[in-house]
Formats: structure tokens, sequence, C-alpha cells
């Protein structure tokens, strides 16, 4: 053994995922030590990581660069999703505090879970082979699965981690199948080394991997026909935990999904463009129509989330660079629009009691101008009407498409985006033109932040847009 | 200042009156006077800055004027803001008619006063914003973005059936939108711009004209609205309050034809040369089918709406006739009947505001109590009819006439809408202002008050003079026409060339 071989590979890359790895061992030791009383501190500590972490995503220059035997790339597409998961993360810490003391469920693992939770999601941005892409997937969901049943004294709570754990095992197993054909036939496990071995070719058992592959990923990004988890898991899980189930972990598993299907099999293009395509198609119409007729803030906001996958999916079919472009574009916006009204959703209590149902909004702009303004503001943003955020989002997504000669996938994506637009404006309708119920209490202050900046974002885009696209260009453009 | 432009000042202007309502307080008496004076005067202030604009414009050259680009999306997508023939005179009739709507909500809307005039005011913008745009993304933001607050306008101070009138509004507009925007996406990638000034002379091939065509007439059909895609007017006009009427009828069907003449003609000749026979279909079913709706209509405002969908028949006419009458006289029909059926919903208004019923039935006799309101609603009704020495008769004539150069036939059948015309406004004259005065509610009623004298003797003075001296109009209308008609005529002659020569090429 020569002096060559034991010498660490290059951590600096890996530093956010390193200070956020250390610094929850020392919030667990706090924790341990200091008992329940610490969930106070445990939170600032997190809040701090966090804060650490994406300052040191920032400072990357957005080079190219993979350590640990290459199986770990950071480059400027790594760059903007980190920052998206760590900025959701926080904001979920955020959203959370007032709702846990609340409930009398303020224990110092939340916070705790959440972070490993985060670690496992930029691990998934950053996974250049499917061993460390699994690796942090496991480490997301096993967080992810005891976050949901957090309120462990709240049957619906429990029901949904068990759900979600289930199905979510079941579908690990799916994408690791699919992973073990993929290494099968090509000998590798790498992204680089699997292009070079397909060659530009596919056989049976590649595409068989690839299918089950695909179909993993879409259990993740809760993408039709894999979704049935979502409006259980959504409604059964506490409401903070819902907001963060809707936002950082969908940024990490696209970032999964365009890092896998374009890092590893981009001369591929027409084996997987239709099956994207499908799922595109049935989430985007799924996520319209059965949100409907729910009468459930938090099942719609599961539907609204399924659609919304559908549509940035539309940019990945699109294959391409603007495509790519298009969905980070996507998922910024959407981040920005998910958190806000869950803030709102977050901010409706009365008398120690959360009104989770659509009529509680009634005449919200009568008792709430600002909320039921804001919360105005995100529904019209996701039904895409400009010149809010979501229709820059939109905009992106189908112009990528119709250059990819995609062009009956635009159209049935604006046509469910129109009929998605009927149950946005229900929201609308019933906070504006129906007549007011009682006063909610004022709204916590990490809630009032998460929805000061969220409104910013979604409203302010439109006059702006340069620098976030501008960002999402140059994290496209490493990919390619 | 800031490097922003005079049109930019149009837009803004607006938006700090929004933003200036927003601050003031609670809904008191004393709020609610601050902001309905806040909203006046902002919106003459905006008529003012529009004046200016108009002062700088010279109407002698087709040329994009007061043009000022500003960085938005990247660098083929700018915020581009201009004006030229088509855009100013509609740019003055938006600013002309606010002031008129926040007079007449002055009093008959008295809930929620804040958000009113906010709404009102950023409906303004996008109006204005809309014939500015020199940027198709740009363009559709601004299209678009209206629906947001005419949907609150109707869904919140409409009348009984304003909530299913207000999602009917809202859904068919965006339907229609959609596939447009889908169509701008294509001519980006295919020019490589979306700039307006650039793609005018940018030669799309013609199967790729034929579906852009498509894809912008659903859009701005729906907003026309053309029969048959026309039933949301009826409702969002009868459900919207009294201004929001105004606005629908004056200003935002006026986007439609717009669109039109911005879009489809001079960047899709070919296409907009095959689809003419079609929309003169339409049109002359629009112009008699709707006529002959409106004669069995009940409701005063649904006879407003049904009539305003039978000149907009006359408008997509005049435009595709694609000669310099039939153009012009579209345009200036546009200009005339936003000026008369705003000042008819108005008047509807008036006494809407008296007797809460738009009924005809509820009506009668009122020559006998209020004189004056009788006069200036015969001017009005004169002005729909298109009688001679009214605005409404200049441009349906140049419609006409330019639709018998084009097509006798359609010329024929559409001058049934003239006769059709007259007899349903007539006979809504004689029902609502001549008979017996009857009712006993009636009685009691009081003619004009001085706000309501103010409000409507500039639009009988302004449609009398443009009925006798319509020259300013036209003539601003006439060198982009003339511009118009130049680049069509070299795009189709260059079409008929090619296509002697060469077998088609497909790609």
């Amino acid at each position: 053994m020569n002096a060559a071989q034991i010498v660490l590979p290059a951590l600096g890359p890996a530093l956010p995922e390193l200070i956020l790895s250390i610094g929850v061992l020392v919030l667990i030791l706090y924790g341990a030590f200091r008992g329940e009383r610490s969930a106070e501190g445990v939170n600032v500590g997190a809040l701090i990581l966090l804060v650490l972490a994406l300052f040191a995503v920032m400072s990357q220059s957005g080079a190219k660069i993979t350590t640990l035997n290459g199986s770990f790339i950071i480059d400027n597409f790594s760059k903007v999703m980190k920052a998206l998961i760590l900025l959701g993360s926080a904001a979920t810490i955020l959203l959370s505090r007032d709702y846990f003391q609340r409930e009398r469920i303020d224990r110092f693992e939340f916070p705790i879970l959440l972070i490993l939770c985060t670690v496992g999601m930029m691990v998934m941005a950053s996974a250049n082979d499917l061993i460390s892409l699994y690796l942090g997937l496991e480490l997301q969901s096993l967080a992810a699965y005891v976050i949901a049943a957090f309120h462990r004294d709240n049957l619906k709570s429990t029901e949904a981690g068990l759900k979600y754990f289930v199905l979510g095992a079941l579908s690990s197993g799916m994408l690791l199948y699919g992973a073990s054909l993929v290494y099968g036939f090509t000998g590798t496990v790498s992204f680089p080394g699997i292009v070079a071995a397909l060659d530009g070719t596919a056989g049976f058992g590649i595409v068989l991997g690839i299918v089950f592959v695909a179909a993993g990923v879409a259990f993740k990004l809760a993408a039709v026909p894999f979704h049935m988890w979502t409006p259980d898991v959504y409604e059964g899980s506490p409401t903070p935990v819902t907001a963060f189930f809707a936002s950082a972990p969908k940024m990490a598993a696209m970032a999964m999904t365009v890092r896998l299907f374009i890092g590893a099999f981009p001369d591929v293009t027409a084996v997987w463009q239709q099956i994207i395509v499908f799922v595109a198609i049935a989430s985007m119409a799924l996520g319209s129509f059965a949100a409907i007729g729910q009468r459930s803030l938090k099942r719609l906001m599961a539907y609204s989330s399924i659609g919304n996958v559908g549509y940035a999916l539309v940019g990945l079919a699109a294959g391409s660079q603007e495509g790519i472009r298009g969905v980070v574009v996507y998922m910024i916006i959407y981040l920005a629009m998910t958190l806000g009204a869950f803030a709102v959703l977050l901010s409706l209590r009365r008398g120690g009691q959360m009104f989770e149902t659509v009529d509680d909004l009634s005449g919200l702009s009568r008792t709430h101008p600002v909320l039921a303004f804001c919360l105005a503001a995100m529904m019209f943003s996701l039904a895409g009407i400009p010149p809010l955020a979501g229709f820059f989002a939109k905009y992106y997504v189908f112009a990528a498409a119709i250059k990819a000669d995609l062009v009956a996938l635009a159209i049935i994506g604006v046509v469910t985006s129109v009929i998605g637009a009927f149950y946005y404006l229900r929201l609308v309708k019933v906070m504006y033109f129906d007549e007011p119920v009682a006063a909610y209490e004022p709204m916590a202050p990490g809630t009032r932040i998460v929805l000061a900046l969220a409104s910013l974002v979604v409203v302010l885009f439109g006059i702006v847009p340069a620098p976030l696209v501008d960002a999402a260009g140059a994290a496209a453009k490493s990919l390619f | 200042m800031l490097g922003l432009g005079i049109l930019s000042g149009l837009l803004i202007v607006p938006l700090c009156g929004a933003a200036f309502i927003l601050t003031l307080g609670e809904e008191t008496e004393a709020s609610k006077r601050n902001a309905r004076w806040a909203a006046l005067i902002t919106t003459l202030a905006t008529f003012l800055l529009s004046l200016v604009a108009w002062g700088r414009y010279d109407a002698t050259t087709a040329n994009f004027q007061l043009v000022e680009t500003h960085a938005w999306l990247s660098e083929t997508t700018r915020f581009k803001l201009g004006v030229d023939g088509f855009s100013m005179p509609l740019i003055l009739l938006t600013t002309f008619l606010m002031p008129f709507c926040i007079g007449a909500s002055w009093l008959s809307v008295n809930t929620r006063v804040k958000e009113y005039f906010v709404a009102f005011l950023v409906l303004e913008t996008t109006m204005i914003g809309v014939f500015c745009a020199l940027d198709l993304v740009l363009f559709y933001l601004f299209f678009e973005a209206g629906l947001i607050p005419m949907f609150l306008i109707i869904g919140i101070w409409g009348g009984k059936r304003r909530i299913y009138a207000s999602f009917k509004f809202f859904l068919y507009t965006l339907l229609g939108s959609v596939l447009m925007l889908l169509a701008i996406m294509a001519m980006y990638w295919h020019a490589g711009t979306t700039d307006i000034p650039t793609l005018l002379h940018t030669r799309f091939p013609v199967h790729m004209q034929t579906w852009l065509w498509l894809a912008f007439f659903a859009s701005f059909a729906v907003k026309m609205p053309m029969w048959p895609v026309h039933t949301w007017l009826p409702d969002a006009h009868v459900e919207a309050p009294t201004a929001g009427s105004v606005i629908l009828a004056g200003i935002l069907l006026k986007m439609g034809g717009y669109g039109f003449i911005r879009i489809s003609l001079p960047m899709f000749p070919d296409a907009s040369q095959a689809f003419a026979p079609m929309v003169f279909a339409l049109s002359v079913i629009a112009i008699i089918f709707t006529s002959l709706i409106a004669l069995m209509q009940t409701d005063i405002k649904k006879l407003i709406a049904y009539s305003s969908v039978a000149h907009m028949g006359f408008v997509t006419l005049g435009l595709f006739t694609m000669n310099e009458q039939g153009i012009q006289g579209a345009l200036f029909l546009m200009i005339s009947h936003g000026i008369v059926s705003g000042a008819l919903f108005l008047c509807v208004g008036v006494v809407y505001d008296r007797m809460h019923t738009r009924e005809i039935a509820a009506y009668g006799g009122l020559v006998k109590r209020m004189p004056l309101y009788a006069a200036a609603m015969m001017v009005f009704t004169m002005a729909n009819v298109g009688l001679p020495g009214t605005s409404g008769f200049v441009g349906e004539f140049l419609a006409m006439m330019g639709a018998f150069r084009a097509n006798p036939t359609v010329a024929f059948f559409s001058v049934f809408g003239i006769i059709l015309s007259a007899g349903y406004a007539l006979w809504l004259y004689a029902r609502v202002i001549y008979g017996k005065l009857e009712k006993p509610n009636l009685q009691g009623i009081l003619d004009l008050d001085l706000r309501e004298k103010i409000i409507i003797a500039p639009l009988v003075a302004l449609t009398i003079y443009y009925g006798v001296h319509p020259a300013p109009v036209l003539d601003t209308f006439a060198p982009s026409t003339e511009a118009l008609m130049q680049s069509m005529r070299t795009a189709l002659s260059n079409t008929q060339t090619a296509a002697a020569t060469l077998p088609s090429v497909s790609r």
C-alpha cells in the first residue's frame, strides 16, 4: 500500500454538507444533555447551520469539480439547487416554531431530523453515480418518514408516516432494481461511465433499467402514476412538515432526476423522453382535475404540487439546455409560491385550533387584507397569470417544449393550466367574494418573514427577472 | 428621470395612485372620500400625461415613436414600449374614459371603496400596457394581467350572478389566450426575438403562418368577441358594475381588434388573406345574428352588450377587407364604439342607480321627468345606430365601403346589421324614454345631477364632434394604415411570385 492511496479525497467541495453533518452531531449532543428544554436552542442552532451552509454553497465558484472518486460533483446546477434546498429547510424551521409550540410537540429532534434530511437532499443534488444518489435519497427519505409521523399522538400523522414509509421503501426498491440493471448492462455506476459504456445505444436491459429508475424518481417527485401517497401524507403530516415536503424535497428530487437523465443518459434521450412526456401529461392533468373537488387546503396543495411537478417535467422532457433552465426557473418560483401559500395556511388559527378547509378562508380579504392579498398573489401565480412569477415559470418550460417540437405536450400543458386555474380562482373567490368568518389570531413572526419574502419573489420577479433567470441559465449550462 | 420615458410614466402613475390608496386607513367616510379623490386625480393626471405624449407624437409618420427600452427577460425579450398611429388613439381613449369610470362609481360603489379604485387603477396600467407594448411577451403579459383586476371588479361589486360571470369571463378569455402564448414562443424560436418592430419585417413560412394565425385568432376572437365565442360578454356586462361595463365595452373589447391590426394582419399576411373569407362569414353572422338576439332582450345592459358584439362584427369585417377604407373604418369604429357604448352604459348606470333595476319593462316615459337624460341618451342611441352626423356613422360607413370593395356579397348582408341595429336601439329608446309615465315608482325620478352632467356632457360633445369632423382620428391612423397596406401588398405579391416560380418547398 503506497502513500498516495491513503491520502484523503478532497473534501472541500463537500464543505456545506460537512458543516451540516458535523453541526448536527453537536446539536444532538446538546439536545441529549439539555433534554426537552433544549428545543429552542437546537432550533436556533439548526437555523444558523443552514445559513452557514448556504454561505458555503454560495461561495462555491460554480466550476465543475468532482471528488470522492468521481461520485460527488459540484457545479452551477448543484449550487443553485442546494441553495433552494437550504432555503426550503430554513423556511420550514421558521414556519414550524410557533406551530410546534402550540401543538405541544416542540421537541429538539425535529430540527435535527430536518438537517439530516437536508444533508441527504444535498447529496442527491450532487450525486454523480448511482450509489451516492441512492445514499442521499435514503438519508433524505428515512428522515422524512420520521418527521411525517412527528405528531406521534395523532392518528393521522402516524398513519401518514407509515404510509409514506411503506410506499417509499417500495419505490426505493424499484429504483435500486433499475440501478442494478443499469449497472449490470454497463458495468459501471458512475454517470460519465454509463455515458461512455452506452455509446448512444440502449439495449433492452438498459431500457428496462431506465423504466425502473424512472418509476423510483417519479415516486420521489410525486408524479403520476406514483403520486397516490401524496394527498394522504400531505394531509396527515403536521402542517409545517407538509410545507417542507412540498418544498425542499421536491427541489432535491428534481435535481436528482435532472442530473440522472441528463448526466447518465444524455445520448439515449429517445428512450426516456416518452416516459417523461407521459408522466408530465398525466401529472398536469391529474393535478388540475383532482384538485377541483377538494375541500381540504392541504389536499388541494398536494394535488397542486403534483400538477406543478408535471409542468416542471415538461422542461425535462425537452431534454435541452433551455428545458433544464426552464426546470430550474420553475423550481425557484415553485419554492416561493409553495412556501408563501403554506405560510398563509399556518396562520389560520383561532382559539388554539387550526383551520384547514377552503371554507375557512371565507372573506379573508375583509378580516386580514394583507394575508388575503398575499395568498391571492400566490394563487394567481400558481395559475400562471402574468405579471406574477408563476407565469414566467410556465413560460420558460413551455418555450423549451415548443423549441423541442413537443407542441402537443405544450398544448395539453396550457389547457390543463386553464383547468387548474379554476380551483386556484376558487380560493380567491372564497377570500374576496364570500362573507367573512371570524378573524384569526395574528401571524407568528417566523411565518411573517417567510410570507413576506415569498410574496416579494412572486410579485417582483416580473419586474427584475434577470438575476434568477441568469442563475438558472448558468445552472443549466453546466450540465451540457 | 431614471431613464424612464413618458410611456413608462403612463404605466407608473396609476400604480402610484393605487399604492397611495392602499395606504389609506380603515374604511371610514373620510377614507372613502380620499380614495375617490385620489383615484380621480390619478386618472386625470394620467390623462394629462397622455395628452403630453400626444403633443410629442408626430402624426405624420408610421414609425414607432416615444420608444423606450429597458433590460428585461433577456437581450432578445426586452421591456420595450412605443406608440404608432394604431396605438396612440387607443391609449388616449383609455386614459380619457378612466376619469368617467371613476366618476360613475362615485356614489354607486359604497363598499370596499379602497379596493375598488385600486383594482381600477391597476386595470388602467394593464390596458395602457397592452397598447404600448412593443414586445410580444410584454404584450401578452399586459393582455392577461388585466384579467385579475377585472375578475375582482366583476366578482366583488357585480350583480346577482357575479360569481358565475367572473369565472366565465376569466376562464374563457384565459383559454383563448394560452394558445397565443405558445404561438409567441414558436415565433421567438423562429425569429430569435419577440421584438414587435423586428417581427413586423420577419417573413414566416406560409404553413407556419397558418398555425400562428389560428393561435392568435383564438385569443383575439374571444377578446373581441366574435360569434360564436361571444357568450362570456353578455354575462360579464350584465353582472359588472357600471364602470366595469364601460371599461369592458370601451377598451377591453378593443384589445382584440388592436391585436389583429398589430400582429395578425402585418405578421401573417398570407394566412390573413387565406382566412379572410372565414372572418367575413363569422362577422356577418355576428352582425345579423347578435342583432336579432339583441331585439329579444329584456335587460337593458344585455341589449347593449349584444349590440357591442354586432358592432365588433363590423370591426373584424373592416379589418380583414385589407383595404384602406375598411381598415380605417374599423379603427375609427373602435374609437367611436369605445365612446358611444361606454356612454350608453353610463346612461344605464344613471337610471340603475335610481331604480336598481335594468329591466326594460320597469321603465317608460322617462322623458317627462328627465328631459336632459332623454336628450343625451338620444344622441348615443343615434350614434349606436350609425346615424349620419354621429361618430358611429363614419366608422360603419367606411367599413362597409371597404367590404364592398373586397366582397360585395358580404357588404350586402352586413347592411342588415344597420337596419336591425336601428330596430333594437330605437325600440329600446322608445320603451324606456317615451310612452306614458305610468309606473308609480318612476313618478319621483330626478333628472341628471351636476356630477352626471359633468360626466355625460363631454361624451355627447365628442360623439357629435367626431361625427361631423372625423379627420383628427382618421389622420392619426392614416400613416400607419398606409404602411401596413404597403407591407402587406409586398408580402402577398412576393408569395404569389414565389408560388408561381417554385413548387412549394416543404421543410
